[in-house]
């Protein structure tokens, strides 16, 4: 193992956790916005489903998504089908993985934002003329900035740190899915401590700054609301 | 410009608690009233109107073009309506210039002849321009949300007791913006209220709601003599009479104020002769004489016919006629017995205190 490993490993986690954030917003922002209005009976049952990966073992969402998404399974067949190509094992599974996996880091604070901004200045909005999607642009987006930011900092930090759901789904294919936690235990396995506090450190350093400049942004707004 | 047509509507709706079952025409120009007590359904009515409620019969034309009804339903933001909440509800990211911009942008339809200009200069919003929401006054913000409202360029305004979270000193601050409005604007505005005094100051027609029901409407005098209506009996209980400056006594600081029924003379001078003048005199101000009295310190003691008695438990509420105008006086059972009134005879009206409102009128 040598350095270009490690930095391919880094690289394909920022890659994974990059696509991953952006689907993950486009997904969740729909979806945070119809749970924070709706008075429907079904969703407290979206609530829990979306919740899930923060109280489930990642093992057990692993080895479902394994299930799901190999070459028998409901989505990887029809995917196979479709291209050719498996999705367990390959990249484009680890994203569709890590967007199950981070799901509820990136619905929850955009919900908290829509719910504390609640529908009086978006009733504004609509009797002023704009459409529903010119009001949530124009009014609820930007007020709901911090909202965005931190669902965008919790799903980029929790994707990139991901272990057991990439080892299930992914395995250890340098390049296609061995991202930096699996090198690290690759290294500890191995007995290359150096390397694992290398990787170790990256990824420490990495989530202390995005989680500083979170709570920062958020203590700022905070004072001058 | 052809005069415009009203604003016809029906909406019923029914709900747990609540039932709305409402049919209105409201005249094309001035300020409709929409009283009654809370849980009339006053708002969801305006919420209707705007939109912003589901019924289950719903119609509604302004000016003559069918907005909802049958199959057409206009959604919202394609309904002209300048709505003005309770609240400000401005838009906390965006400075009072921009907030006021954001329906005027919105709206390319030109007609109406409301421009950026006229409303900021109308509302006194001049020197806000460039603050944020959360550094206005709560007078200042509704003022903001008043002049958004209207630079929407609206074919009708509603207004939810925008003066109902404000204090006193808040209200006087908005009131006569307010008075500006209804003098310029040539809009049907609802206005909705559970306030008799804002009512008799800014209302030229009055529809009185309870329970999601309407159990009266006209114009503010006639309805206002009705008896029995909620919140409009006991205390409340008044008329309003519109008169014309006809005079200042400087020696004593009295105006005269010519009406149908003769003149009325208020301490205080208002400006512009010739203009009309709306008075409001509460029931329990006006006592009744069956002799001229020789000596008094009333002013006003005008000759009246009485045109109803209602009873309303130890008092009678007695509306009386003077030329075109009605008054109504409040007096107890016992002095109506003991001066033997009866419809269809003449008294005295004695008239203690005259509120006095400097309102033009269309």
């Amino acid at each position: 193992m040598n350095a270009s490993d490690e930095f391919s490993a880094l690289w394909l986690s920022v890659q994974l956790a990059a696509i991953t954030t952006v689907l993950l917003i486009l997904i969740a922002t729909p979806l945070a916005w119809w749970l924070s209005g709706t008075r429907s009976r079904a969703r407290p049952v979206i609530e829990a489903t979306v919740a899930l990966p923060i109280v489930l073992p990642p093992t057990v969402l692993g080895f479902y998504l394994l299930v799901l998404l190999g070459p028998y399974g409901a989505i990887g067949r029809w995917w196979v089908e479709l291209t050719g190509d498996t999705l367990s094992f390959s990249f484009t599974g680890l994203v569709i993985a890590s967007c199950v996996y981070s799901l509820p880091f990136a619905v929850q604070p955009l919900q908290h934002a829509f719910e504390a901004l609640g529908r009086r200045e978006i009733e504004a909005a609509r009797t002023l003329g704009a459409t529903p999607l010119d009001a949530f642009f124009s009014v609820a987006v930007p007020q709901s900035a911090r909202g965005f930011l931190n669902a965008i900092v919790l799903s980029f930090a929790h994707t990139l740190g991901e272990f057991g759901v990439v080892l299930m789904v992914g395995g250890n294919i340098p390049g296609e899915t061995r991202t930096i936690s699996i090198a690290i235990y690759d290294r500890v396995e191995s007995l290359d401590y150096t390397a694992a506090h290398t990787l170790s450190a990256t990824l420490l350093v990495f989530a202390f700054a995005a989680m500083l400049a979170m709570y920062l942004v958020n203590y700022r707004g905070r004072r001058n609301a | 410009m052809p005069d415009a047509l009203p604003v016809e509507l029906r909406y019923a709706l029914s709900r747990p608690e609540f039932a709305l079952d409402v049919e209105l025409v409201l005249p094309a120009t001035g300020i409709t009233g929409l009283f009654g007590p809370s849980g009339a359904g006053k708002t969801t009515l305006l919420r209707c109107i705007a939109g912003l409620e589901r019924a289950a019969t719903a119609r509604l034309s302004v000016d003559g073009e069918l907005w909802q009804g049958g199959e057409a339903v206009r959604p919202i933001h394609e309904r002209r309506i300048g709505y003005v909440f309770q609240e400000p509800r401005l838009f906390g990211h965006l400075d009072v210039r921009r907030n006021l911009e954001y329906g005027a942008r919105r709206s390319r339809d030109s007609r109406g002849s409301v421009d950026f200009d006229g409303v900021v200069d109308l509302l006194g919003l001049r020197g806000l321009l460039r603050r944020q929401p959360v550094a206005l006054s709560g007078g200042e913000a509704q003022r903001v949300a008043i002049g958004r409202a209207l630079l929407r360029r609206p074919r009708l305004v509603l207004m939810d007791e925008p003066l109902a979270a404000l204090d006193r000193a808040r209200k006087d601050e908005i009131l006569p913006f307010l008075d500006r409005l209804h003098a310029e604007l040539e809009l049907p505005i609802v206005y909705v209220s559970h306030n008799v005094e804002e009512i008799c100051r800014l209302c030229d027609h009055l529809v009185v709601m309870e329970a999601g029901k309407v159990l009266a409407t006209g114009d503010l005098q006639s309805v206002l003599v009705q008896a029995g209506l909620p919140g409009l009996g006991g205390d409340e209980a008044g008329s309003v009479i519109t008169g014309r400056l006809a005079g200042h006594d400087a020696a004593y600081d009295i105006t005269r104020l010519e009406y149908s029924g003769g003149v009325l003379q208020v301490p205080g001078r208002f400006d512009a002769t010739g203009s009309t003048v709306r008075v409001r005199i509460r029931a329990s101000d006006v006592s009744l004489t069956r002799e001229r009295p020789r000596q008094t310190t009333i002013l006003n003691v005008v000759d009246a016919s009485i045109e109803h008695i209602a009873e309303q438990g130890p008092m009678r509420l007695l509306r009386l006629r003077l030329g075109d105008d009605r008054l109504l006086a409040r007096i107890t059972h016992r002095s109506c017995d003991e001066l033997q009134l009866r419809e269809g005879e003449t008294v005295l009206a004695q008239i203690k205190a005259v509120a006095i409102r400097n309102t033009p009128q269309h």
